[in-house]
């Protein structure tokens, strides 16, 4: 059977998805820098679910490896049925602000190295006519605010492109799935005291799973922030830019 | 760098609270990590916050959470011996392997501890007298020392900390992973026979023409006084054999109406559970359950995880939370030890919602760990404070009389002196921890209070935080 492959399998959505996706019966590949760390993970799925797995260095800022390391993936595998690009780090924006240096990894991570994965995971699917790419976007896209545009700004970028992409595999068979996450209970959120609710990556991951079944090509999780982020997208500039946001 | 939240941490009875800066490692690295950013602080690992004291606390130190590190390494369904990291939980391990014909060699009550939580404690279940504890059936523990080497022991190889480990409340490090055997079943259903016992003398008599049964346990009124006290329902079960026919499941339509209301905490009755209300559920429980020998066949989860049926079960009791007792007192053929705290308790005013009685079999440990040959009785009681306190000072002499001893994963209040005549054990546990923890890098708030770290490590006890 054709693989599931997780692109930042060590952050635990990764993890979770890559439990989900073996417990319904793929062989999963886990692409990581921490090989050892995504070795843990691929024994933790096949002790489990009796699935194939297997640990893959990957580095999401390494762009000239992505197509000849997931072209071997699929080579081996036979194939790439779903193709999960779950990296990203939103880096410190006050950082950013001091050293450009810091903001264009940040953009490196979440839009250039999000884009290349997908473009060099996209002609193997293409070739095969079938396969889903998804693309973990997130709400802070959805909106430039002072408080974190830059991981913001390439998360929005990285939702934009995958827009596109949807519209090209649309003649080629290739699906596009982009997933919008509000608040998910991960080492990202675990210091943030807040009162607005956290999803766990569990639930996360099982939703997204669903939606890749059933052939969503956009969603937003939690759900509630759907109509959130459509709010926060109608103020007026003028208004937005006196929140605290 | 680790990344630390200011939490406040509590135990299953939620008394006492107190506060610590915590990490949630995510990665086996990451534990390494948050011990080399501790900035001078002792450390505690923290599974799922099932032992009911202060043993999983450490004011003003840093708690490493260890939930997410939950990976199963590997299983051989050949012999059943599974490796997994600490933060695995028992439920996850059913969950995985009962469908496989495979179950966790000693469960507790609840499915919600980790197996590093039920290594630290070296927990028992309802066959104890047949299967030992839990440590009985853990043949290898990958262990995160002070100095921030990870050790692999054994019972050959450092042997020493391997039993200090066993039962050492988690202070002398953090168990990473460990080697667990599960034993084989062939169905989920547990073969039932309750027997309403009558009185103290009707369960001894029971318990002894039990022991062919692999669990056994027996609910105890602990309310009931004169001929009747000890009364109570024992139960003994075996795994089924395949095939078997399953009964009604009315602990579901519990779950359905009670559990919503407790997710969503608007209710946290100090109340509820009083002294009228313990007595007419005793009494009902007991009537509900016909006289002689019942047959039956349950599912393994209200057979062995009753409560587990109800989420945050210890909301019940309410802000003010509850308070365990769990003493073992060595075999004697009149009693007297269980006898008199029988009378001390239902004479005191306070009543024990849930409270059982088990025999426990033959142990072999030389650390902390808590089952010894004898009777072991376990009851909870609703925080009353002061006078509940005062009524468990005079059972513990009781307790240390019969040369009997505290479980401590359950014990919030003993005091360092009763402790340590309790477990004369301590202090050659205690040099075993000193030699891999020299500067009291671990610690918690249950070691401070029993002397079982350094006290220079730091000073001040539990501070209990607005309720």
């Amino acid at each position: 059977m054709s693989a599931v492959v997780i692109l930042g399998a060590t952050s635990r959505i990764g993890q979770a998805l890559a439990r989900e996706f073996a417990s319904a019966g793929f062989p999963v590949v886990l692409c990581a820098r921490d090989l050892a760390e995504a070795g843990r993970i691929a024994a933790d799925v096949t002790t489990r679910h009796g699935v194939t797995a297997e640990a893959v260095a990957f580095d999401a800022c390494d762009f000239s490896s992505h197509g000849p390391t997931l072209s071997d993936v699929a080579r081996r595998f036979g194939g790439i049925h779903v193709g999960v690009i779950a990296y990203g780090d939103m880096g410190d924006q006050g950082e950013s602000e001091l050293d450009f240096a810091a903001a264009r990894r940040v953009i490196d991570i979440n839009f250039t190295g999000a884009a290349s994965a997908a473009e060099a995971l996209y002609p193997l699917m293409a070739a095969a006519r079938g396969g889903t790419i998804v693309g973990v976007a997130s709400v802070a896209g959805e909106r430039g605010r002072r408080s974190n545009y830059v991981y913001g700004s390439a998360k929005g970028a990285f939702a934009m492109y995958l827009d596109g992409l949807r519209g090209r595999g649309h003649k080629d068979g290739v699906r596009v799935l982009t997933v919008k996450l509000g608040f998910v209970d991960t080492r990202m959120t675990f210091p943030m005291a807040t009162k607005i609710p956290k999803a766990s990556p569990e639930a996360a991951a099982r939703a997204i799973r669903e939606a890749v079944e059933s052939g969503v090509e956009s969603m937003f999780y939690p759900p509630f922030w759907a109509p959130v982020m459509a709010i926060i997208r109608a103020l007026p500039p003028a208004l937005m830019k006196r929140l605290p946001l | 760098m680790t990344a630390w939240r200011e939490m406040t941490v509590e135990g299953w009875g939620r008394y006492p609270r107190s506060v610590a800066r915590c990490a949630r490692p995510e990665r086996l690295a990451e534990v390494g990590q948050a011990l080399a950013d501790r900035d001078g602080s002792p450390v505690l690992a923290h599974g799922l916050g099932r032992s009911y004291g202060d043993a999983a606390l450490l004011a003003g130190g840093r708690v490493v959470l260890t939930e997410r590190l939950d990976r199963m390494l590997g299983f051989d369904a050949s012999t059943g011996w599974l490796t997994a990291e600490a933060g695995v939980s028992l439920l996850d391990v059913i969950r995985t392997f009962a469908p496989r014909g495979f179950f966790p060699p000693v469960v507790p009550g609840t499915q919600l501890v980790t197996l590093g939580g039920a290594l630290a404690a070296d927990i028992h279940g309802k066959n104890h007298h047949v299967a030992g504890s839990f440590s009985d059936h853990v043949r290898r523990v990958h262990l995160l020392v002070a100095d921030g080497r990870t050790v692999v022991c054994d019972r050959e190889h450092e042997p020493e900390l391997f039993h200090a480990t066993v039962g050492g409340m988690g202070l002398t490090g953090v168990v990473l992973s460990m080697d667990l055997q599960l034993v084989a079943i062939e169905s989920p259903w547990i073969e039932l026979e309750t027997v309403r016992v009558s009185n103290l003398d009707h369960f001894f008599e029971v318990s002894a023409g039990s022991e062919a049964w692999p669990y056994t346990v027996s609910w105890i009124d602990c309310a009931a006084t004169g001929k009747a006290m000890g009364r109570g329902v024992f139960m003994r079960g075996r795994h089924a054999g395949p095939g078997a026919a399953p009964s009604g499941r009315l602990i579901e339509r519990l779950k359905a109406v009670v559990e919503p209301l407790l997710d969503a905490r608007p209710i946290e009755p100090d109340w509820l559970l009083n002294r009228a209300t313990i007595r007419a559920f005793n009494e009902t429980y007991f009537r509900m359950h016909g006289r002689g020998v019942q047959r039956s066949f349950v599912h393994y989860e209200p057979f062995f995880f009753p409560l587990d049926a109800v989420k945050n079960w210890n909301r019940l009791y309410g802000a003010r939370g509850m308070m365990q007792y769990q003493p073992v007192v060595p075999p004697d053929p009149d009693h007297r030890a269980m006898r008199t705290i029988l009378e001390r308790i239902s004479t005191s005013g306070f009543a024990s919602f849930l409270a059982v009685i088990k025999e426990f079999g033959e142990s072999h440990h030389s650390g902390l760990s808590f089952p010894r040959p004898g009777t072991t009785l376990a009851l909870d009681f609703p925080n009353h404070g002061q006078p509940l306190l005062d009524l468990m000072d005079t059972l513990d002499d009781v307790v240390l009389d019969a040369g009997g001893r505290l479980y401590l994963g359950k014990d919030a209040r003993v005091t360092r002196e009763r402790f340590q005549r309790m477990y004369p054990e301590w202090r050659a546990w205690r040099a075993v921890r000193d030699h891999w923890d020299p500067d009291g890098v671990f610690a918690s708030d249950l070691g401070r209070r029993l002397g079982l770290v350094q006290d220079g490590a730091a000073p001040t006890g539990p501070t209990r935080s607005a309720a």
